[in-house]
């Protein structure tokens, strides 16, 4: 028998065997964790994703063989890796090996792009570097890849049309990059989600903060966010429009708990530019919503300083 | 019979790799391949291509219409549509008429004073290579886009077949295209090349010089039966069997006829050869069955046409319904745009006008469909030459590709460098519009989307942001105001430069943030 935690016990034990069938999600293996959340400081974006992942106990405890993977990076803009606008390519690519490794019957990358999505794949290094690790990299800007789905408890997002990737995914994983943002003042795993999403526009028109933290509350869930903050965009995000506004911060964290982990990349671009909690309303937003905690002192995390070789 | 191969092998490959060029939705064709459009006559003139004009010309001394023969894409487009009438009724023969010389000679007279007056309409309408252009990519590109589509639902991520768009761009280029391929088309499937005999401006020229080429087609009068063979296959209808002639200003040199004479009194050859002997063919029949059976893709017209009618059409139909009608009615006020948006690299619109014969050949490439071809927007003599138009995209800042393929030196080609300080337009908010004053709710989806942060969000009252705007720093690309969610006008949009700019440089200095500790 797979462990559980609470929750995902409960819901078995009501589901019974129908949980089973369905498959996914709701089996996620759990073993007591030995943090909630790996923070990991100056290596290369892939021994930091290595370090952090054996801090959270292995990759094993989130992909079980056979399992259908996907990740969700940040691949929206039409830029190069060294100019910080999307998820660094080396973190992708040893994330995809890891769950291979692990057993995953098949890795799936995506994301729906901003810019013209094959040039955003292809400019990014994404595509190529998830490729060759033997991931299945697909198109998130062709409306028939999104299914509609009911968002329960959401605010003001009640519905929302989503990948498929998603989905119809066993497990997920949520690798956002860290960047100052103009509309939501940053950018980091809840805001990722809307990478998932078909109309983004209706969350522009319905507000933003509000509608990003409602978009997290959709099932499944992400067995982890894994936070890229090697390098920093701190001005004119979500694009940037110089290497002036791009910092090498060489910064990785990793927790299953987006509000906790955003709140943790929040503090840690503190450093490079003030920003304060409260003007980032999304991540209080989803607190409130009951995803997560601000308050840092109660999530158990581990630390580990590195060096780039 | 090897030259006629020879030549129909270099047309199909030309044509058919430009043809492809139009059409190619998963950008498969590097952007080099528009050569074969930078080697038309009148975008070489045009892009003061001199090397080519020369060639062509120099060719058409040598082998007489050589371009029309096998480089221009309409002249290969009327062959296979009379090909197709060939083949649909094999009693259907050409015949000879005489030449319409005051028509051709009034055409290249007017066109001749339209450009003088800086009018380029005339060229226009009338440069057969941009006829082709704007067939390939109002008419062609949508049912092969639609065919695209329908084996794309078959394999969603198909990289051979991805998903595009397939709606016309712009229902006047549409109509006119299709109206102008239809009379062509008509012309050619029932008499061969018209168009190029009777109208084209660049046919009458190279026509006159082909009267003095070297090689051309020459009629042996003491060998010739005037049995009439040849000029019942003369697409061109320029063999006169009555006078035992033949008009070289209106041959194209298919060399269809070579084959067909029973005394082969027909030559390509430098000299008149009358006294040469030859043996006769009594039995013609099935040479001529022969010739009718060359490997030309026969191709059903009448059908196709039918087909890409009613798939243009239903295009246009979903695009008229395509639109989500979007209800955020925060934005009462309208606006209107004085000055179209060029593309980058047009220097200016008048540059544009200049050079611009609306082949479209940029509308079909761009990737994210915003280069659409402009009605009135320019002006009657911008007629559908190409505007960038916001709706549904917006340039991307790192593309240059309009400008790599422009046969015509109208949109020059500019490194990403060059691009990213070229201010095509300038951006405007309308704050009467914008979500953030009418609404009260944070939005941002303009700034976000603005490459140079031209637009960025500054406080408003309470926890809410506005956008405020930097117009000398933006390049005009359109991404605010294709992204502003505002209807049924929008709160921010690109004003366009009658003159392309310079945009102000970054004040960004670098600094160097040593950082090694988690700050939590």
């Amino acid at each position: 028998m797979i462990k559980m935690n609470r929750h995902d016990f409960l819901k078995s034990t009501l589901l019974g065997g129908v949980a089973a069938v369905l498959g996914g999600e709701e089996l996620q293996a759990q073993s007591p964790a030995p943090c909630d959340m790996a923070a990991v400081l100056g290596g290369a974006p892939d021994e930091m994703l290595k370090k952090a992942l054996e801090m959270m106990g292995g990759i094993s405890r989130f992909v079980k063989k056979g399992q259908k993977v996907t990740i969700k990076p940040n691949i929206a803009w039409n830029r190069t890796p060294e100019r910080a606008g999307n998820t660094n390519p080396l973190l992708v690519a040893e994330l995809v090996r890891l769950c291979i490794q692990a057993g995953a019957s098949s890795v799936t990358v995506f994301d729906h792009t901003c810019d013209e999505w094959r040039r955003c794949y292809e400019t990014s290094g994404v595509e190529e570097a998830a490729r060759k690790a033997g991931a299945k990299v697909v198109s998130g800007n062709d409306e028939r890849l999104y299914r509609e789905v009911a968002i329960p408890g959401g605010k003001v997002l009640k519905r929302a049309k989503i990948h498929e990737a998603i989905l119809d995914s066993d497990v997920w994983f949520n690798v956002p990059v860290l960047k100052h943002h103009g509309g939501a003042q940053l950018t980091i795993s809840m805001k990722n989600y809307m990478g998932l999403v078909w109309d983004r526009r209706f969350f522009h028109r319905n507000d933003l903060q509000q509608c990003i933290a409602d978009i997290c509350l959709l099932k499944p869930r992400p067995a982890l966010n894994i936070v890229d903050a090697y390098r920093v965009l701190k001005d004119h995000g979500p694009q940037g429009r110089s290497d002036a506004d791009v910092v090498l911060a060489k910064g990785l964290f990793v927790s299953p708990d987006i509000i906790a982990v955003d709140t943790a990349a929040l503090r840690f671009f503190n450093q490079i530019r003030k920003m304060s909690l409260e003007s980032v309303t999304h991540i209080t937003n989803g607190e409130l919503l009951g995803l997560g905690t601000t308050d840092l002192k109660k999530v158990k995390i581990l630390r580990e300083k590195m060096s780039e070789t | 019979m090897i030259l006629r191969i020879l030549r129909r092998l270099m047309a199909i490959c030309i044509f058919g790799s430009l043809t492809f060029f139009f059409l190619d939705a998963a950008e498969i064709l590097p952007a080099c391949v528009s050569y074969l459009a930078k080697i038309q006559l009148v975008p070489a003139f045009l892009a003061h291509r001199w090397i080519i004009v020369v060639f062509l010309v120099f060719m058409t001394f040598f082998l007489g219409r050589f371009y029309c023969s096998t480089i221009c894409p309409l002249g290969i487009l009327q062959d296979i549509i009379a090909r197709a009438g060939r083949f649909f009724s094999r009693k259907r023969k050409y015949t000879f008429s005489p030449a319409k010389n005051r028509l051709r000679w009034a055409v290249v007279l007017m066109t001749g004073i339209f450009i003088a007056c800086g009018f380029s309409l005339a060229l226009t309408l009338l440069d057969p290579y941009s006829i082709f252009g704007r067939t390939a990519t109002n008419v062609f590109r949508p049912v092969y886009l639609s065919v695209n589509n329908l084996l794309s639902y078959f394999d969603t991520q198909s990289r051979v077949f991805p998903y595009v768009n397939p709606a016309v761009l712009s229902l006047e280029a549409f109509f006119f295209a299709f109206f102008v391929l239809l009379g062509i088309g008509i012309l050619a499937y029932r008499n061969g090349r018209t168009y190029c005999n009777t109208i084209c401006p660049l046919g009458t020229i190279l026509g006159f010089l082909a009267r003095f080429s070297l090689f051309k087609i020459r009629l042996a009068h003491d060998k010739c039966i005037g049995c009439g063979k040849c000029a019942r296959q003369c697409k061109s209808s320029c063999i006169d069997i009555q006078q035992k002639k033949v008009d070289a200003s209106r041959c194209v040199t298919c060399f269809n006829c070579l084959g067909i004479c029973p005394t082969d009194a027909l030559n390509f050859s430098l000299f008149s050869s009358g006294t040469k002997h030859s043996e006769t063919h009594p039995d013609t029949d099935s040479r001529s069955s022969v010739t009718e059976n060359t490997p030309c893709p026969p191709d059903g017209m009448s059908k196709r046409a039918f087909l890409v009618t009613l798939t243009a059409v239903l295009g246009a139909v979903k695009k008229g319904f395509s639109q989500p009608l979007e209800i955020f009615q925060t934005g009462k006020h309208p606006f209107t745009r004085s000055t179209p948006v060029a593309p980058p690299g047009a220097v200016s619109i008048t540059h544009l006008k200049e050079h611009c014969t609306a082949c479209h050949l940029c509308v079909s490439k761009c990737p994210v469909q915003i280069l659409k071809p402009a009605f009135m927007e320019y002006g009657l003599d911008g007629a559908f030459m190409p505007h960038m138009e916001f709706s549904r995209g917006f340039c991307t800042y790192d593309c240059t590709l309009c400008g790599e393929v422009c046969p015509n030196g109208a949109i020059l080609p500019l490194t990403q460098e060059e691009k990213h300080r070229t201010q095509v337009g300038h951006v405007v908010f309308l704050e009467k519009n914008c979500v953030v004053t009418v609404d009260g709710k944070n939005c941002g989806a303009c700034a976000e989307h603005c490459p140079t942060q031209a637009v960025t969000m500054v406080p408003y009252k309470d926890s809410l942001t506005i956008p405020k705007i930097d117009p000398e720093i933006c390049v005009g690309c359109g991404g605010c105001e294709s992204i502003c969610p505002v209807r049924p006008y929008k709160a921010i949009y690109v004003e366009g430069n009658q003159e392309h700019l310079r945009r102000k440089e970054f004040e960004d200095q670098k600094v160097e943030i040593e950082i090694d500790d988690f700050g939590f």
